[in-house]
Protein backbone atom coordinates (compact mmCIF):
# COMPACT_ATOMS: atom_id res chain seq x y z
CA UNK A 1 0.00 0.00 0.00
CA UNK A 2 1.54 3.67 -1.04
CA UNK A 3 1.11 5.74 1.76
CA UNK A 4 -1.47 8.48 1.29
CA UNK A 5 1.09 11.55 1.20
CA UNK A 6 2.62 10.29 -1.48
CA UNK A 7 -0.44 9.01 -3.44
CA UNK A 8 -1.95 12.59 -2.85
CA UNK A 9 1.09 14.48 -3.80
CA UNK A 10 1.08 11.81 -7.08
CA UNK A 11 -2.69 13.24 -7.16
CA UNK A 12 -2.00 16.62 -7.19
CA UNK A 13 1.35 17.06 -9.09
CA UNK A 14 0.37 14.28 -11.82
CA UNK A 15 -3.60 14.04 -12.23
CA UNK A 16 -5.47 17.49 -11.65
CA UNK A 17 -3.11 19.52 -13.97
CA UNK A 18 -5.05 17.08 -16.77
CA UNK A 19 -8.64 18.16 -15.53
CA UNK A 20 -9.21 20.60 -17.97
CA UNK A 21 -8.27 18.43 -20.91
CA UNK A 22 -10.32 15.45 -19.47
CA UNK A 23 -13.23 17.37 -18.75
CA UNK A 24 -13.47 18.43 -22.15
CA UNK A 25 -13.20 14.82 -23.27
CA UNK A 26 -15.86 14.05 -21.20
CA UNK A 27 -18.13 17.04 -21.98
CA UNK A 28 -17.15 16.47 -25.62
CA UNK A 29 -18.02 12.86 -25.54
CA UNK A 30 -20.97 12.17 -23.19
CA UNK A 31 -24.38 13.55 -24.47
CA UNK A 32 -25.29 14.73 -20.78
CA UNK A 33 -22.42 17.69 -20.24
CA UNK A 34 -23.94 18.10 -16.88
CA UNK A 35 -23.03 14.88 -15.37
CA UNK A 36 -19.33 15.52 -16.30
CA UNK A 37 -18.21 16.45 -12.64
CA UNK A 38 -19.84 12.98 -11.49
CA UNK A 39 -18.21 11.40 -13.60
CA UNK A 40 -14.97 13.22 -12.90
CA UNK A 41 -15.12 12.29 -9.01
CA UNK A 42 -15.61 8.59 -10.40
CA UNK A 43 -12.69 8.19 -12.37
CA UNK A 44 -10.64 10.42 -9.57
CA UNK A 45 -11.77 8.07 -7.29
CA UNK A 46 -11.13 5.19 -9.66
CA UNK A 47 -7.61 6.44 -10.25
CA UNK A 48 -6.63 6.53 -6.41
CA UNK A 49 -7.30 3.11 -5.78
CA UNK A 50 -5.35 2.41 -8.38
CA UNK A 51 -2.28 4.67 -7.41
CA UNK A 52 -2.64 3.39 -3.98
CA UNK A 53 -1.31 0.12 -5.12
CA UNK A 54 1.41 0.93 -7.03
CA UNK A 55 1.85 4.84 -8.51
CA UNK A 56 1.58 4.71 -12.41
CA UNK A 57 3.87 6.29 -14.64
CA UNK A 58 2.99 7.64 -16.86
CA UNK A 59 -0.40 8.77 -15.56
CA UNK A 60 -2.38 10.72 -18.50
CA UNK A 61 -2.67 6.82 -20.70
CA UNK A 62 -3.72 5.77 -17.46
CA UNK A 63 -6.53 8.52 -16.73
CA UNK A 64 -8.04 8.41 -20.69
CA UNK A 65 -8.19 4.61 -20.08
CA UNK A 66 -9.98 4.84 -17.07
CA UNK A 67 -12.52 7.85 -18.35
CA UNK A 68 -13.11 5.88 -21.37
CA UNK A 69 -14.11 2.72 -19.59
CA UNK A 70 -16.33 4.26 -17.11
CA UNK A 71 -17.85 6.43 -20.13
CA UNK A 72 -18.34 2.81 -22.16
CA UNK A 73 -19.74 1.62 -18.87
CA UNK A 74 -22.08 4.55 -18.44
CA UNK A 75 -23.21 4.35 -21.86
CA UNK A 76 -23.67 0.64 -21.84
CA UNK A 77 -25.66 1.07 -18.96
CA UNK A 78 -28.37 3.59 -20.29
CA UNK A 79 -28.23 1.76 -23.80
CA UNK A 80 -28.72 4.91 -26.05
CA UNK A 81 -25.56 6.13 -27.19
CA UNK A 82 -24.53 4.71 -30.80
CA UNK A 83 -20.84 3.34 -30.70
CA UNK A 84 -19.13 6.04 -33.30
CA UNK A 85 -19.44 8.48 -30.58
CA UNK A 86 -17.60 6.11 -28.58
CA UNK A 87 -14.24 5.65 -31.38
CA UNK A 88 -14.91 9.58 -32.07
CA UNK A 89 -13.97 9.51 -28.25
CA UNK A 90 -10.79 7.84 -28.51
CA UNK A 91 -9.69 10.30 -31.14
CA UNK A 92 -10.32 13.33 -28.77
CA UNK A 93 -9.21 12.11 -25.14
CA UNK A 94 -5.59 10.30 -26.77
CA UNK A 95 -4.75 13.10 -28.89
CA UNK A 96 -5.72 16.23 -26.91
CA UNK A 97 -2.76 18.11 -25.00
CA UNK A 98 -2.40 18.24 -21.44
CA UNK A 99 -1.72 21.85 -20.30
CA UNK A 100 2.03 21.77 -18.73
CA UNK A 101 2.52 20.13 -14.73
CA UNK A 102 0.75 22.33 -12.76
CA UNK A 103 4.17 24.67 -10.74
CA UNK A 104 3.52 25.90 -7.65
CA UNK A 105 5.27 29.20 -7.66
CA UNK A 106 3.89 32.36 -6.98
CA UNK A 107 3.89 34.11 -9.76
CA UNK A 108 2.31 36.52 -11.43
CA UNK A 109 0.28 34.84 -13.40
CA UNK A 110 -1.02 32.85 -10.60
CA UNK A 111 -2.25 35.59 -9.14
CA UNK A 112 -3.96 37.05 -12.49
CA UNK A 113 -5.83 33.22 -12.54
CA UNK A 114 -6.54 33.66 -9.08
CA UNK A 115 -8.29 36.38 -9.38
CA UNK A 116 -10.04 35.85 -12.44
CA UNK A 117 -11.21 32.65 -10.86
CA UNK A 118 -12.08 34.75 -7.70
CA UNK A 119 -14.49 37.11 -9.91
CA UNK A 120 -16.21 34.38 -11.93
CA UNK A 121 -17.99 33.28 -8.61
CA UNK A 122 -21.79 34.53 -8.05
CA UNK A 123 -21.66 37.44 -5.87
CA UNK A 124 -22.37 36.77 -2.62
CA UNK A 125 -20.24 33.41 -2.92
CA UNK A 126 -17.51 35.98 -3.83
CA UNK A 127 -17.87 38.21 -0.99
CA UNK A 128 -17.67 35.23 1.43
CA UNK A 129 -14.64 33.41 -0.13
CA UNK A 130 -13.01 36.72 -0.29
CA UNK A 131 -13.54 37.35 3.36
CA UNK A 132 -12.59 33.77 4.07
CA UNK A 133 -9.48 33.94 2.39
CA UNK A 134 -7.86 37.46 1.99
CA UNK A 135 -9.07 38.98 5.32
CA UNK A 136 -8.75 35.52 6.88
CA UNK A 137 -12.41 36.21 8.90
CA UNK A 138 -13.90 33.41 10.52
CA UNK A 139 -17.76 32.05 9.97
CA UNK A 140 -18.95 33.90 12.61
CA UNK A 141 -16.98 36.91 11.84
CA UNK A 142 -18.51 37.05 8.52
CA UNK A 143 -22.36 36.45 9.34
CA UNK A 144 -21.85 39.00 11.68
CA UNK A 145 -20.45 41.61 9.08
CA UNK A 146 -22.85 40.63 6.21
CA UNK A 147 -25.76 39.91 9.14
CA UNK A 148 -26.46 36.61 7.81
CA UNK A 149 -26.97 33.24 9.82
CA UNK A 150 -24.05 31.28 9.84
CA UNK A 151 -25.26 28.22 8.17
CA UNK A 152 -25.68 30.69 5.10
CA UNK A 153 -22.51 32.13 4.86
CA UNK A 154 -21.18 28.47 5.58
CA UNK A 155 -23.12 27.48 2.56
CA UNK A 156 -21.96 29.90 0.22
CA UNK A 157 -18.34 29.01 1.23
CA UNK A 158 -18.59 25.33 0.43
CA UNK A 159 -19.98 26.39 -2.95
CA UNK A 160 -17.32 29.00 -3.38
CA UNK A 161 -14.41 26.94 -2.70
CA UNK A 162 -15.63 24.24 -4.79
CA UNK A 163 -16.68 27.00 -7.81
CA UNK A 164 -12.96 28.30 -7.03
CA UNK A 165 -11.23 25.08 -7.59
CA UNK A 166 -13.17 24.44 -10.64
CA UNK A 167 -11.76 27.46 -12.06
CA UNK A 168 -8.44 26.64 -11.38
CA UNK A 169 -8.42 23.47 -12.66
CA UNK A 170 -10.16 24.68 -15.77
CA UNK A 171 -13.13 22.40 -15.54
CA UNK A 172 -15.68 25.06 -15.64
CA UNK A 173 -17.33 24.80 -18.64
CA UNK A 174 -17.22 27.50 -21.05
CA UNK A 175 -18.98 30.62 -20.70
CA UNK A 176 -22.38 30.48 -22.66
CA UNK A 177 -22.63 26.47 -21.38
CA UNK A 178 -24.38 26.19 -18.28
CA UNK A 179 -23.18 22.93 -16.29
CA UNK B 1 -29.45 10.95 -13.57
CA UNK B 2 -27.80 7.89 -14.62
CA UNK B 3 -29.84 5.16 -12.49
CA UNK B 4 -27.00 5.25 -9.84
CA UNK B 5 -28.54 5.55 -6.11
CA UNK B 6 -28.11 9.04 -4.86
CA UNK B 7 -27.49 8.90 -1.15
CA UNK B 8 -29.88 11.25 0.50
CA UNK B 9 -26.52 12.85 2.82
CA UNK B 10 -24.85 15.77 1.57
CA UNK B 11 -22.53 15.45 -1.78
CA UNK B 12 -19.37 14.52 -1.21
CA UNK B 13 -17.35 17.86 -2.81
CA UNK B 14 -19.43 20.06 0.20
CA UNK B 15 -18.91 17.23 2.90
CA UNK B 16 -14.93 17.70 1.69
CA UNK B 17 -15.34 21.25 1.59
CA UNK B 18 -16.83 20.87 5.11
CA UNK B 19 -13.52 19.46 6.14
CA UNK B 20 -11.21 21.63 4.56
CA UNK B 21 -12.95 24.79 6.06
CA UNK B 22 -13.32 23.09 9.38
CA UNK B 23 -9.25 22.44 9.50
CA UNK B 24 -8.23 25.76 9.18
CA UNK B 25 -9.97 27.09 12.17
CA UNK B 26 -7.50 27.56 15.00
CA UNK B 27 -9.60 25.21 17.42
CA UNK B 28 -8.49 22.05 15.06
CA UNK B 29 -8.13 19.13 17.56
CA UNK B 30 -6.19 15.67 17.58
CA UNK B 31 -9.69 14.74 17.44
CA UNK B 32 -11.30 16.10 14.59
CA UNK B 33 -7.73 15.18 12.70
CA UNK B 34 -8.85 11.50 13.70
CA UNK B 35 -12.48 12.39 12.59
CA UNK B 36 -11.31 13.15 9.11
CA UNK B 37 -8.68 10.52 8.34
CA UNK B 38 -11.78 8.48 9.26
CA UNK B 39 -13.95 9.91 6.58
CA UNK B 40 -10.87 9.79 4.05
CA UNK B 41 -10.33 5.69 4.90
CA UNK B 42 -13.95 5.44 3.70
CA UNK B 43 -13.58 5.25 0.22
CA UNK B 44 -11.93 6.66 -2.42
CA UNK B 45 -14.12 9.15 -3.65
CA UNK B 46 -13.70 10.75 -0.29
CA UNK B 47 -9.61 10.97 -0.98
CA UNK B 48 -10.08 12.32 -3.95
CA UNK B 49 -12.82 15.42 -3.37
CA UNK B 50 -11.05 16.58 -0.25
CA UNK B 51 -7.48 16.21 -2.07
CA UNK B 52 -8.61 18.29 -5.09
CA UNK B 53 -10.18 20.84 -3.20
CA UNK B 54 -7.60 21.31 -0.74
CA UNK B 55 -4.88 21.66 -3.15
CA UNK B 56 -7.02 24.22 -5.15
CA UNK B 57 -8.07 26.21 -2.18
CA UNK B 58 -4.44 26.34 -0.81
CA UNK B 59 -3.68 27.67 -3.91
CA UNK B 60 -5.95 30.44 -3.04
CA UNK B 61 -4.32 30.93 -0.07
CA UNK B 62 -1.21 32.57 -1.79
CA UNK B 63 -3.38 35.20 -1.94
CA UNK B 64 -4.10 35.77 1.19
CA UNK B 65 0.29 35.53 1.58
CA UNK B 66 0.44 38.63 -0.60
CA UNK B 67 -2.06 41.05 1.19
CA UNK B 68 -0.84 43.34 3.41
CA UNK B 69 -2.62 42.82 6.70
CA UNK B 70 -3.35 39.10 5.89
CA UNK B 71 -2.17 37.75 8.58
CA UNK B 72 -5.59 35.59 9.86
CA UNK B 73 -6.80 37.33 13.44
CA UNK B 74 -6.61 34.74 15.86
CA UNK B 75 -10.09 33.39 17.14
CA UNK B 76 -12.12 32.79 20.11
CA UNK B 77 -12.05 28.65 21.15
CA UNK B 78 -15.87 28.99 20.53
CA UNK B 79 -15.49 27.53 16.89
CA UNK B 80 -14.34 24.67 18.54
CA UNK B 81 -18.14 23.83 20.02
CA UNK B 82 -19.96 23.95 16.67
CA UNK B 83 -19.03 20.88 16.79
CA UNK B 84 -20.17 18.67 19.34
CA UNK B 85 -21.20 15.22 17.77
CA UNK B 86 -18.56 15.30 15.50
CA UNK B 87 -16.02 15.48 18.88
CA UNK B 88 -17.61 13.07 20.67
CA UNK B 89 -17.83 10.45 17.81
CA UNK B 90 -14.02 11.33 17.01
CA UNK B 91 -13.01 11.00 20.99
CA UNK B 92 -14.01 7.43 20.78
CA UNK B 93 -11.52 6.96 17.85
CA UNK B 94 -8.60 8.56 19.36
CA UNK B 95 -8.80 6.63 22.51
CA UNK B 96 -8.13 3.82 20.42
CA UNK B 97 -5.05 5.00 18.59
CA UNK B 98 -3.82 6.75 21.92
CA UNK B 99 -3.79 2.95 23.29
CA UNK B 100 -1.74 2.01 20.42
CA UNK B 101 0.36 4.79 19.13
CA UNK B 102 0.81 6.79 22.26
CA UNK B 103 2.24 4.03 24.09
CA UNK B 104 5.21 3.29 21.28
CA UNK B 105 6.06 6.97 20.51
CA UNK B 106 6.82 7.48 24.16
CA UNK B 107 9.42 4.82 24.35
CA UNK B 108 11.55 6.53 21.52
CA UNK B 109 14.19 8.28 23.14
CA UNK B 110 15.05 11.63 21.77
CA UNK B 111 18.79 11.83 21.08
CA UNK B 112 19.98 15.20 20.74
CA UNK B 113 23.08 16.46 18.70
CA UNK B 114 24.29 19.99 18.59
CA UNK B 115 27.03 22.11 17.72
CA UNK B 116 28.91 25.11 19.04
CA UNK B 117 29.57 28.54 17.19
CA UNK B 118 32.14 27.24 14.61
CA UNK B 119 31.62 23.54 14.60
CA UNK B 120 29.95 21.24 11.66
CA UNK B 121 29.13 17.51 12.36
CA UNK B 122 27.85 15.02 10.59
CA UNK B 123 25.19 12.26 11.76
CA UNK B 124 24.54 8.99 10.42
CA UNK B 125 21.65 7.78 11.37
CA UNK B 126 20.55 3.60 12.03
CA UNK B 127 18.33 4.00 8.45
CA UNK B 128 20.84 5.06 6.60
CA UNK B 129 19.93 8.54 6.37
CA UNK B 130 22.78 11.58 7.08
CA UNK B 131 22.35 14.82 8.57
CA UNK B 132 24.68 17.52 8.35
CA UNK B 133 24.66 20.12 10.99
CA UNK B 134 25.73 23.33 10.24
CA UNK B 135 27.23 26.02 12.84
CA UNK B 136 25.23 26.70 15.92
CA UNK B 137 22.63 24.25 15.60
CA UNK B 138 20.31 21.74 17.54
CA UNK B 139 18.45 18.76 16.62
CA UNK B 140 16.79 16.09 18.40
CA UNK B 141 15.77 12.66 16.46
CA UNK B 142 13.78 9.78 17.21
CA UNK B 143 13.84 6.71 14.93
CA UNK B 144 10.63 4.89 15.62
CA UNK B 145 9.53 1.78 13.71
CA UNK B 146 6.96 3.43 12.15
CA UNK B 147 7.67 6.86 11.55
CA UNK B 148 11.69 9.11 11.91
CA UNK B 149 11.17 12.65 12.87
CA UNK B 150 13.75 15.28 13.78
CA UNK B 151 13.16 18.24 15.36
CA UNK B 152 15.02 21.33 14.56
CA UNK B 153 16.05 23.36 17.59
CA UNK B 154 17.74 25.96 15.96
CA UNK B 155 20.62 26.93 13.65
CA UNK B 156 20.61 24.77 10.11
CA UNK B 157 20.88 21.04 8.39
CA UNK B 158 20.96 19.56 5.65
CA UNK B 159 19.31 15.89 5.04
CA UNK B 160 20.07 13.16 3.04
CA UNK B 161 17.06 11.33 3.47
CA UNK B 162 16.72 7.19 3.05
CA UNK B 163 13.76 6.57 1.26
CA UNK B 164 11.52 4.37 3.40
CA UNK B 165 7.70 4.49 2.64
CA UNK B 166 6.85 2.51 5.28
CA UNK B 167 8.40 4.88 7.85
CA UNK B 168 8.10 8.61 6.82
CA UNK B 169 11.07 11.14 7.48
CA UNK B 170 9.93 14.15 9.28
CA UNK B 171 11.59 17.27 9.97
CA UNK B 172 9.63 19.81 12.54
CA UNK B 173 10.77 23.24 12.64
CA UNK B 174 9.04 26.60 14.05
CA UNK B 175 5.49 25.14 13.78
CA UNK B 176 5.78 23.30 10.10
CA UNK B 177 6.37 19.78 9.36
CA UNK B 178 8.56 18.79 5.84
CA UNK B 179 7.40 15.58 5.09
CA UNK B 180 9.56 13.94 3.03
CA UNK B 181 8.93 11.58 -0.30
CA UNK B 182 13.56 10.79 -0.92
CA UNK B 183 14.68 13.64 -1.00
CA UNK B 184 18.03 15.64 0.29
CA UNK B 185 16.62 19.26 1.65
CA UNK B 186 18.40 21.61 4.05
CA UNK B 187 16.21 23.44 6.44
CA UNK B 188 17.25 26.98 8.37
CA UNK B 189 15.12 28.49 10.90
CA UNK B 190 16.23 32.33 12.19
CA UNK B 191 13.77 33.27 14.85
CA UNK B 192 10.65 32.15 13.70
CA UNK B 193 11.70 32.41 9.98
CA UNK B 194 11.73 29.02 8.01
CA UNK B 195 13.62 28.24 4.91
CA UNK B 196 13.71 25.12 3.40
CA UNK B 197 15.53 24.35 0.00
CA UNK B 198 14.95 21.25 -1.67
CA UNK B 199 18.10 19.86 -3.84
CA UNK B 200 16.57 16.47 -4.66
CA UNK B 201 13.67 14.74 -5.12
CA UNK B 202 10.21 15.27 -3.37
CA UNK B 203 9.23 17.15 -0.33
CA UNK B 204 6.12 18.64 1.41
CA UNK B 205 5.84 21.34 3.64
CA UNK B 206 3.01 22.17 5.90
CA UNK B 207 2.21 24.33 9.42
CA UNK B 208 2.07 21.63 11.84
CA UNK B 209 1.05 24.53 15.06
CA UNK B 210 -2.15 25.66 14.88
CA UNK B 211 -1.25 28.97 16.91
CA UNK B 212 -0.23 30.09 12.94
CA UNK B 213 -2.00 30.40 10.26
CA UNK B 214 -2.28 27.04 8.16
CA UNK B 215 -0.11 26.58 5.10
CA UNK B 216 0.74 23.87 2.78
CA UNK B 217 3.02 23.44 -0.49
CA UNK B 218 4.79 20.71 -1.81
CA UNK B 219 8.50 21.50 -3.18
CA UNK B 220 9.99 19.77 -5.86
CA UNK B 221 13.98 20.84 -6.33
CA UNK B 222 15.07 23.98 -6.97
CA UNK B 223 12.62 25.24 -4.49
CA UNK B 224 13.39 27.90 -1.77
CA UNK B 225 10.72 28.25 0.49
CA UNK B 226 10.29 30.51 3.35
CA UNK B 227 7.49 30.42 5.56
CA UNK B 228 7.18 33.08 8.82
CA UNK B 229 3.98 32.59 11.50
CA UNK B 230 1.81 34.16 8.62
CA UNK B 231 2.99 33.90 5.42
CA UNK B 232 4.88 31.55 3.03
CA UNK B 233 6.31 31.96 -0.37
CA UNK B 234 7.86 29.58 -2.67
CA UNK B 235 10.50 31.01 -5.18
CA UNK B 236 12.23 28.69 -7.80
CA UNK B 237 16.49 29.09 -7.61
CA UNK B 238 19.10 28.27 -10.10
CA UNK B 239 21.15 25.35 -9.56
CA UNK B 240 24.23 26.85 -9.08
CA UNK B 241 22.54 28.96 -6.11
CA UNK B 242 21.13 26.40 -4.54
CA UNK B 243 24.85 24.67 -4.45
CA UNK B 244 26.46 27.99 -3.22
CA UNK B 245 23.94 27.87 -0.04
CA UNK B 246 25.04 24.85 0.19
CA UNK B 247 29.12 25.49 0.74
CA UNK B 248 28.98 25.61 3.75
CA UNK B 249 28.96 21.33 3.69
CA UNK B 250 32.59 21.68 2.83
CA UNK B 251 33.19 24.27 5.46
CA UNK B 252 32.93 27.24 2.96
CA UNK B 253 30.96 30.33 2.14
CA UNK B 254 29.77 31.71 -0.95
CA UNK B 255 29.23 35.04 -2.24
CA UNK B 256 27.99 36.31 -5.21
CA UNK B 257 26.85 39.42 -5.06
CA UNK B 258 26.50 40.08 -1.58
CA UNK B 259 26.56 43.35 0.36
CA UNK B 260 29.19 43.29 3.12
CA UNK B 261 26.59 43.32 5.64
CA UNK B 262 25.42 39.95 4.32
CA UNK B 263 28.59 38.57 4.32
CA UNK B 264 29.58 39.58 7.79
CA UNK B 265 25.73 38.46 9.24
CA UNK B 266 27.67 34.93 7.63
CA UNK B 267 30.29 34.83 9.09
CA UNK B 268 29.05 35.75 11.84
CA UNK B 269 27.33 32.53 12.09
CA UNK B 270 30.02 30.37 12.01
CA UNK B 271 32.53 32.84 14.35
CA UNK B 272 33.01 33.62 17.88
CA UNK B 273 35.10 36.78 16.78
CA UNK B 274 32.38 38.95 15.20
CA UNK B 275 32.60 41.28 12.36
CA UNK B 276 30.74 44.63 12.51
CA UNK B 277 30.33 46.34 9.44
CA UNK B 278 30.22 50.64 9.60
CA UNK B 279 26.69 51.39 7.62
CA UNK B 280 28.21 53.44 5.05
CA UNK B 281 29.82 50.49 4.00
CA UNK B 282 27.36 47.96 4.35
CA UNK B 283 26.14 47.91 1.10
CA UNK B 284 29.39 47.71 -1.01
CA UNK B 285 29.19 43.76 -3.05
CA UNK B 286 31.87 41.29 -3.19
CA UNK B 287 32.09 38.32 -4.37
CA UNK B 288 34.29 34.88 -3.52
CA UNK B 289 34.57 31.94 -1.65
CA UNK B 290 35.91 31.33 1.88
CA UNK B 291 36.35 29.69 4.48
CA UNK B 292 33.72 29.97 7.02
CA UNK B 293 35.85 29.46 9.81
CA UNK B 294 38.50 32.25 9.19
CA UNK B 295 37.73 35.80 8.54
CA UNK B 296 41.31 37.05 7.71
CA UNK B 297 41.45 36.18 4.51
CA UNK B 298 37.59 37.95 4.00
CA UNK B 299 38.93 41.10 6.23
CA UNK B 300 42.09 41.31 4.19
CA UNK B 301 40.62 41.26 0.70
CA UNK B 302 37.93 43.93 1.53
CA UNK B 303 40.79 46.02 2.89
CA UNK B 304 42.61 45.98 -0.72
CA UNK B 305 39.75 45.69 -2.74
CA UNK B 306 38.16 48.95 -0.83
CA UNK B 307 40.53 50.47 1.00
CA UNK B 308 38.83 49.88 4.25
CA UNK B 309 40.43 50.19 7.93
CA UNK B 310 40.34 47.09 9.90
CA UNK B 311 40.19 47.68 13.80
CA UNK B 312 40.21 44.48 16.21
CA UNK B 313 38.11 45.62 19.46
CA UNK B 314 38.22 41.98 21.82
CA UNK B 315 35.84 39.97 20.18
CA UNK B 316 34.93 42.32 17.65
CA UNK B 317 36.17 43.23 14.18
CA UNK B 318 35.16 46.45 12.84
CA UNK B 319 35.01 47.44 9.48
CA UNK B 320 35.23 51.36 8.46
CA UNK B 321 36.23 53.68 5.64
CA UNK B 322 40.13 54.45 6.05
CA UNK B 323 40.44 57.90 7.83
CA UNK B 324 42.53 59.98 5.72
Amino acid sequence: MVPAPEVELWFVREVLPLEASLMRFLRSSYRNSGEAADLRQDIYAQLIATAQKQIPDPTKPLVFAIAHNILVDRMRRERVVPMDTISDMEKLGLASEAPPPDRIVIARDELRHLREAIDRLPPRCREVVMMARIEGLAGREIAVRLNLDETTVSRHLKKGMQLLVDSLYGSSPPAGETA
Amino acid sequence: MSGEENTPVEPIGDQAAEWILRRENPGWSDEEQVALDAWLALSPHHLAAYWRLKAGWSRAERLAALKPGGMRPTRTATTKDAWPIIRFAAVACVVLSVAVGGLYSWSIQERVFTTAVGQRASISLSDGSRVELNTNSSIGVRMGFWQRSVSLKHGEAFFDVHHDASRPFSVFAVGHRIVDLGTQFTVQTSGDRLKVTLVQGLARLETVSSAIQHHATDLMPGDVAVATPNSMSVAKVPENTIAEGLAWRQGKLVFNNATLAEAAAEFNRYNSNKLTIEPSIASLRINGIFDAGSIGPFTTMAKFAFGLSIEKRGNEIVMSRKKV
